[in-house]
């Protein structure tokens, strides 16, 4: 019934107030932040036992927080669902939704969306019991597979099966914790979902000695956030916030040098904390906006290697997501 | 003197403002044309804005590709080769399986319960009465979800399946049932079996009319036995069995061939029967309270068994006040199959409000419609129940 709730909710939002323009000011206004998250995957957005939200996607919630507010902890997390996700942005419930959410044109154009970069490139992965003695994603014809609904994943494993001729049985949940419930009962040989979540859903399971990860990788997943067409100051903010990150990873100035990094008489790094320039007030914050960021949540890789990385119990890979001049294609465009 | 009496008694002429004929008409019209205006104003502010948002609007996407599976489709239905549009008729179809069949048990079950809980036997009457009393006060979203796990978790996996001989295979993939599949001479036995029911149909109306008017009572029962059911039996044996099963196989990961039962529509189906019963037990119990003691009691001085005064003198007065709650639960548990969202059965909410919506981002055109649908579907039930209801009724002489 959530469900109805939001649509009505989007229909009445749409139906008495023009769409608005001005998602800065309200932010600053309000003094919160209002993020989009996932309540339930481990490593990208997850409350603890005291309520306090950590994950990947939630660090940059506090990025954008600490450069608009400076303040990180100064944000409202709003749990979502894959298929409620779009429409709580769409009807201003939240200023910004960061849910390890797939960048596609369809979604870019025909829903009033602006994806502001990718954050973390993925791609769509399955995972089986060992038991089961499969090796690959190709010899999983007749299978049942468990999925989330709304997502690109129920799409792509359609086509998957498709273009390889295989039997398929799809058995389709509202929420990823349903899914991965009722793979764990035995109701599915195979949960499907983008690779870095197979990592975190599998913590979940009963013994998750027990499954295995194939290495098919099926599909492209770049993951990013995304805002409400139509405010590009807005969208400028959170782009920059990304890319402020990644910048921060390339010139070497994490949370601990920062403080160095003041005193820098590097060109760069001078333009980077704001002793040079007025870049953050271009963007319609202060001068230091790019040094709250570090000093409160981190640079990109260190927020990796915190929540899905080495330092987390997920133990991801960077791979794709290594910078640009490390072997990956995290490449972000100079501040100046 | 007689012009002004004349003048007298015509009614006094009012101005038109002044007659409240003429004001009330005035008044609705214009609460009409408020209403209206307002709708107006919501509606197109709304489409304004989508169009602003550059949200997408319309209905074009009821024609593009649908692109995901659906696990139960009783129509064909195909990823890449069907529509949005069709994929909101599976889960139509869905809908009104799970309602219908639902609807069926929780009479029946809602019935038996609801005649126990009055019953003179101290055991039966307590258990009905618990029953109801903690089935009526539990969330059917918990009750769902405790079904569902109840089925999976009880149910053994694939590779340790039950195995009935005769084909039939349950495990937590679902239950298998060998298909029957028709050959030549099928078509007999189907005419037999129709025949069998149109003429039980009319002995049943002549065994009346000749009771009427003889008082002779027929075996009308066994008659109709011996007809639908024997009778086509003698003509398939005759015809030499002419059937076939496909038997569910084994494979490496599911069972395939046969008919299947998904564990999520076993487990929406029993929660929502079971749910639903015991309200429709309290309805029963409540209509046939309403009917006065003096019926049963004259009922037996008339030498009638307690069996024939519970059907004969009874439930047909009971019903009268049994009827429009009755009606009312059957809309609630054709609008409460929507939590099969919660268990993963894909009825019209999870199919389209879910999945459709997602896929296109049109919120308000899905929800729109699915409300209209849902309002389409209870209407009907509403319709035919009351001209169940006018049938019923006491007809006075």
């Amino acid at each position: 019934m959530k469900r109805f709730s939001t649509a009505l909710m989007l229909f009445a939002a749409l139906a008495v107030q023009g769409a608005s323009a001005q998602t800065l000011k309200a932010v600053k206004d309000r003094g919160m932040l209002n993020c989009g998250a996932n309540g339930t995957l481990a490593g990208f957005g997850l409350p603890d036992a005291q309520g306090k939200w950590t994950g990947f996607d939630v660090d940059f919630c506090r990025a954008i927080a600490a450069a608009v507010l400076n303040d990180a902890n100064k944000v409202k997390f709003v749990p979502l669902s894959a298929k409620d996700r779009f429409t709580a942005l769409q009807s201003g419930e939240v200023d910004v939704l960061v849910r390890n959410t797939t960048w596609t044109s369809s979604r870019d154009t025909s829903l009033g969306l602006n994806f502001t970069g990718v954050n973390y490139y993925d791609g769509q992965g399955f995972m089986v019991r060992k038991a089961l003695k499969v090796n690959s994603a190709l010899e999983l014809n007749g299978a049942a597979v468990c999925v989330q609904q709304g997502t690109t994943t129920e799409l792509n494993l359609a086509d998957y099966f498709g273009a390889h001729k295989m039997q398929l049985k799809t058995v389709t949940f509202a929420t990823a914790n349903e899914a991965v419930k009722a793979y764990d009962a035995g109701r599915c040989d195979a949960y499907t979902t983008d690779a870095s979540g197979l990592y975190g859903e599998r913590l979940r399971l009963a013994n998750p000695n027990d499954h295995v990860i194939l290495p098919e990788i099926i599909s492209k997943e770049p993951l990013g956030p995304a805002v409400r067409h139509g405010d590009d100051q807005w969208f400028d903010v959170v782009k920059w916030t990304l890319f402020a990150m990644l910048d921060a990873e390339e010139l070497n100035i994490s949370s601990k040098t920062i403080d160095e990094a003041l005193k820098s008489s590097n060109p760069e790094i001078k333009r980077f904390v704001g002793t040079e320039g007025n870049y953050g007030e271009q963007l319609g914050l202060t001068k230091d906006w790019a040094v709250r960021i570090i000093r409160q949540v981190g640079n990109y890789g260190e927020s990796f290697e915190r929540n899905v990385g080495q330092g987390s119990p997920l133990k991801i890979e960077r791979g794709l997501n290594k910078l640009w001049n490390k072997g990956g294609i995290q490449y972000a465009p100079p501040i100046r | 003197m007689s012009g002004e009496l004349s003048a007298n008694s015509r009614p006094a002429r009012v101005a038109y403002y002044n007659d409240p004929k003429v004001r009330s008409i005035a008044y609705q019209a214009l609460l009409c044309a408020i209403v209206a205006f307002l709708i107006y104003g919501a509606a197109t502010n709304a489409i304004e804005n989508l169009a602003r948002a550059r949200i997408a609007s319309g209905f074009g996407f009821w024609n593009a590709t649908a692109g995901f599976d659906i696990s139960q489709t009783l129509i064909e239905y195909s990823p890449r080769a069907s529509t949005y549009g069709r994929a909101f008729w599976v889960g139509l179809l869905n809908t009104l399986l799970v309602s219908a069949i639902g609807i069926v048990l929780a009479t029946i079950l809602g019935f038996i319960v609801g005649i126990s809980r009055l019953s003179r036997n101290w055991l039966l009457a307590r258990i009905a009465g618990g029953y109801v009393e903690i089935i009526r006060n539990t969330p059917l979203l918990l009750q769902l979800l405790f079904w569902y796990n109840a089925v999976l978790k009880a149910l053994p996996g694939l590779r340790d399946s039950l195995v009935v001989p005769g084909g039939l295979y349950l495990n937590n993939r679902g239950l298998y049932l060998p298909k029957p599949l028709l050959e030549t001479g099928s078509g007999l036995v189907g005419l037999g079996f129709t025949v069998g029911i149109l003429g039980a149909i009319a002995l049943y109306l002549w065994a009346r009319r000749r009771q009427e008017r003889t008082g002779q009572q027929t075996p009308v029962f066994w008659l109709s036995v011996g007809l639908v059911i024997v009778a086509p039996l003698l003509i398939f044996a005759a015809a030499g069995f002419p059937i076939a099963f496909e038997y569910p196989q084994a494979g490496r990961f599911n069972i395939t061939g046969g008919i299947e039962i998904l564990p999520e529509f076993a487990a929406l189906l029993f929660g929502l029967s079971i749910y639903t019963a015991a309200f429709i037990a309290e309805v029963v119990r409540a209509g046939i309270l309403a009917v006065s003691h003096g019926q049963t009691e004259a009922a037996f001085s008339l030498g009638l068994r307690p069996g024939p005064t519970l059907r004969l003198i009874v439930v047909p007065q009971a019903m009268r006040v049994i009827i429009p709650p009755l009606t009312s639960q059957y809309l609630n548990l054709t609008k409460n199959s929507s939590l099969a969202v919660a268990i993963g059965y894909p009825d019209l909410v999870q199919v389209f409000t879910g999945t459709v919506l997602n896929q296109t981002g049109q919120a308000v055109e899905v929800v729109a419609i699915t409300m209209l649908v849902y309002l389409v579907i209870s209407l009907f039930t509403s319709l035919l129940m009351n001209i169940y209801n006018s049938r019923m009724a006491l007809v006075e002489r």
